[in-house]
């Protein structure tokens, strides 16, 4: 009877280790082992290849020339006193970023990546940068941050919105690290805010998708409805509305950053509802250029230049150049002059740029987007001068007044031409 | 007149039911033969890992290598059946237990996504795809167009499929053996009927159905793998088994059905119905909840057809 009863369950026992065991062995870093997703732990120094391999389509390590400083767009918090993180006499700063999707998406993350690059080959053997990728939203991200300062990181970069009540945790808890956080608004004696101006940049994009638009309705796909993205989503309609004044925006929530099944199946349901040029804001995959190709429509993208992989639907869209404000800030680091602040990049110091413009934006149409680009650098923001009527034909703006930046780090109306609605929550 | 609400939804409940389709099926042999498999998303999940990496790294002409890329992921999803069907047939394990071990262990924080790492498959996109073909040119045909001459090569090879699978099954006598293997293994065993090579074998054509379903959603829907891409598609499919009765036609059915489920609020949402999401979305996982509480009385698995020794060990000193 006993030996019947263990021939049952052996095999039970067999199956539950190889499950437990196998997933187990899944995860090659045990200091990683808390991260629900397979997340990746892979240290670039300056004599590794990690950047030979990560991609095909054009990186681009020419930030253009910038035309002001930096500086001129950082604000320090009020009375921050430098923080001491830089290494000790001889050793690299090590430096960490903070991924919420992986390196490789085709859109924020992958330029978010490119900008650690960047940074790897400025300083060379002096810094050495490591990343997490695919870390989500969530209780895992102060995890995450405790593996990288154990593992002697100094200078901690998130790029996910969802990260910053972990980042701003993180920051009380270990005060000789220095933070750096990218599109959040939180502050910290030793924790800094960097972002920029998109919204300059979307509004451009807008220009050519309202050119490029012949029935007049455009598709936008949209991440979640923080201020960060309905800015966007603004600053593109009113663009499309200033080269075709009758042309609107029929907006899509998507629900999440990086989801690419979902955004190619919402950009389908947009071409099949009549749509006949596709946009998009918060949304880090090319996955609505693949929605594009399939229909042959125009497609103004977001993050990145992908006019390699989708000539052929290529508008133009919104790029970063997340390293104009990363060197510096690490050379202060080593300097020991690094202090927590502020920091809205614009088109003048090259932070938010165009990507090249496809075939199908006309000479005509880039003389116009350049004009205004031009007027943009000079004056950010000067898009949102009213007056501006919301979409439920409120008025939000007077005639002649221009946002200032505390209404444009908070906005949360859509203007008029936007078909949806800000989701509740 | 394609553009109509009613001919955009059932066009994508075909698309989207497609994989659905494929691997409910592979759990209709699967289950017919008496196993119970509850490793479909793991298997699903290791087919599109794999169908993405081939496609990115063999060579040739497009055609070859999504032809290459798919038979690698139907190869995997039947090794990782094999093992499944090591466990259930061979060492006599628990069916729910191996099922779910699989899933776990293959899933979206396990094999699949540690492969994808590695390999590095959600590189750039996978530019060859399984595209959409224009059949006779009739793709834009009013109505019948998009229904049924505008699909990938697959959702045609799926209504093939569905007919040779009911032909095996209910036709044949190898159909018959392997329902009998599913209904009595003792009276298949007792006719000479090897129950053990009937269910490794259904099993690993499960896996390799399960595995040519994950692949059509990193090949055909996003060109791209992204981890735990399915989405919990693998467990709606094993409710598909139930609710299309364990036989193909009805199965093909209820995976346009959900099919349809999966892409209804996407499709309102475009066209400015007021209507909540969050729900409509959650509808696919609701009607599998409902589906399997409905049929998880015994009274309604007699009625229904399914298998007497479905999930039930066999082992021949017992009889």
């Amino acid at each position: 009877m006993s030996k019947r009863l263990s021939k049952k369950w052996l095999p039970l026992a067999v199956t539950v280790a190889l499950g437990v065991g196998l997933v187990a062995c899944g995860d090659d870093d045990s200091s990683s082992s808390d991260d629900t997703t397979a997340t990746a732990d892979t240290t670039a120094t300056a004599d590794t290849t990690a950047t030979a391999d990560t991609t095909a389509a054009p990186v681009d390590s020419a930030a253009p020339a910038p035309s002001a400083d930096w500086a001129a767009n950082f604000t320090p918090w009020e009375g921050s006193k430098p923080v001491a993180c830089g290494p000790e006499e001889g050793q690299p700063l090590k430096a960490a970023w903070v991924y919420v999707g992986p390196i490789n998406d085709g859109g924020w993350t992958q330029t978010h990546d490119e900008g650690r690059q960047a940074v790897q080959t400025h300083f060379g053997d002096k810094v050495e940068t490591t990343y997490k990728e695919n870390v989500p939203e969530g209780e895992q991200v102060g995890q995450v941050i405790e593996d990288l300062i154990a593992d002697g990181n100094t200078v901690i970069f998130g790029t996910s919105f969802g990260f910053q009540d972990a980042f701003v945790a993180a920051a009380e808890k270990h005060p000789d690290v220095c933070f750096e956080f990218a599109t959040g608004f939180k502050s910290a004696p030793n924790l800094s805010q960097y972002y920029g101006a998109a919204e300059d940049t979307d509004y451009l994009a807008g220009m050519a998708a309202g050119a490029a638009t012949k029935v007049g309705k455009i598709g936008y796909l949209a991440s979640f409805g923080i201020p960060e993205v309905v800015r966007g989503i603004n600053a593109f309609t009113l663009g499309a509305r200033a080269v075709n004044p009758d042309a609107t925006v029929k907006i899509a929530w998507v629900n999440s950053w990086f989801d690419p099944p979902v955004e190619r199946k919402q950009a389908e349901a947009l071409v099949t509802a009549g749509v006949d040029v596709l946009g998009m804001k918060g949304v880090d995959s090319p996955a609505t250029g693949d929605a594009a190709k399939a229909a042959g429509i125009p497609w103004a993208g977001y993050n990145r230049d992908n006019s390699a992989n989708y000539g052929d639907v290529w508008l133009t869209g919104t790029q970063y150049h997340w390293d104009v404000y990363e060197i510096p800030r690490l050379q202060q680091v080593l300097d020991g002059t690094w202090t927590a602040g502020n920091y809205h990049g614009t088109i003048a110091d090259g932070f938010v740029d165009m990507s090249t413009y496809g075939d199908l934006v006309s000479e005509e149409t880039r003389t116009k987007i350049e004009a205004k680009k031009a007027e943009l650098a000079a004056n950010t923001g000067g898009q949102f001068t009213g007056p501006i009527i919301d979409n439920s034909g409120k008025e939000q703006l007077a005639a002649g007044k221009q946002h200032t930046y505390g209404e444009l780090m908070a906005m949360q109306y859509l203007v008029e031409g936007v078909d949806g609605e800000i989701p509740a929550g | 007149m394609n553009s109509n609400l009613l001919v955009v939804i059932a066009a994508s409940a075909i698309f989207y039911g497609t994989p659905l389709f494929f691997a409910a099926l592979g759990g209709v042999f699967t289950e017919r033969s008496g196993v119970l498999n509850l490793g479909v998303e793991g298997m699903m999940l290791i087919g599109g890992v794999t169908a993405a990496w081939s496609s990115l790294h063999v060579g040739g002409s497009a055609w070859f290598t999504v032809l290459v890329a798919l038979c690698i992921a139907m190869l995997a999803g039947s090794i990782l059946a094999s093992l499944h069907a090591f466990l259930c047939v061979t060492l006599r394990a628990n069916q729910t237990v191996a099922g779910l071990s699989i899933t776990i262990f293959a899933g979206a924080v396990g094999l699949s996504s540690y492969f994808a790492n590695i390999w590095k498959a959600a590189q750039d996109p996978v530019t060859r795809q399984v595209r959409k073909l224009d059949v006779l040119g009739l793709a834009d045909a009013p109505i019948l167009g998009p229904l049924l001459f505008n699909h990938t090569i697959l959702t045609y090879l799926s209504w093939v499929m569905c007919a040779v699978a009911s032909w095996y099954l209910f036709r044949t006598k190898i159909g018959l053996q392997v329902r009998a293997v599913g209904e009595s293994p003792q009276t298949a065993d007792a006719m000479g009927i090897s129950v053990v090579k009937y269910r490794y074998i259904h099993t690993m054509l499960g896996g390799a159905l399960a595995g040519l379903g994950g692949a059509f959603y990193s090949l055909a829907i996003v060109p791209t793998w992204v981890d735990g891409m399915t989405k919990g598609a693998g467990w709606i499919a094993i409710a598909l088994v139930i609710f299309g009765f364990w036989r193909p036609g009805l199965t093909l059915l209820g995976a346009y059905l959900f099919g349809a489920l999966q892409s209804l609020g996407t499709v309102l949402k475009a066209r400015s119905f007021d209507i909540p999401g969050d729900v409509l979305d959650a509808l696919p996982f609701v009607m599998t909840i409902v589906v399997l509480v409905l049929v998880s009385t015994r009274f309604a698995h007699k009625r229904i057809g399914a298998p007497a020794a479905l999930g039930v060990p066999y082992e021949r000193e017992e009889r």
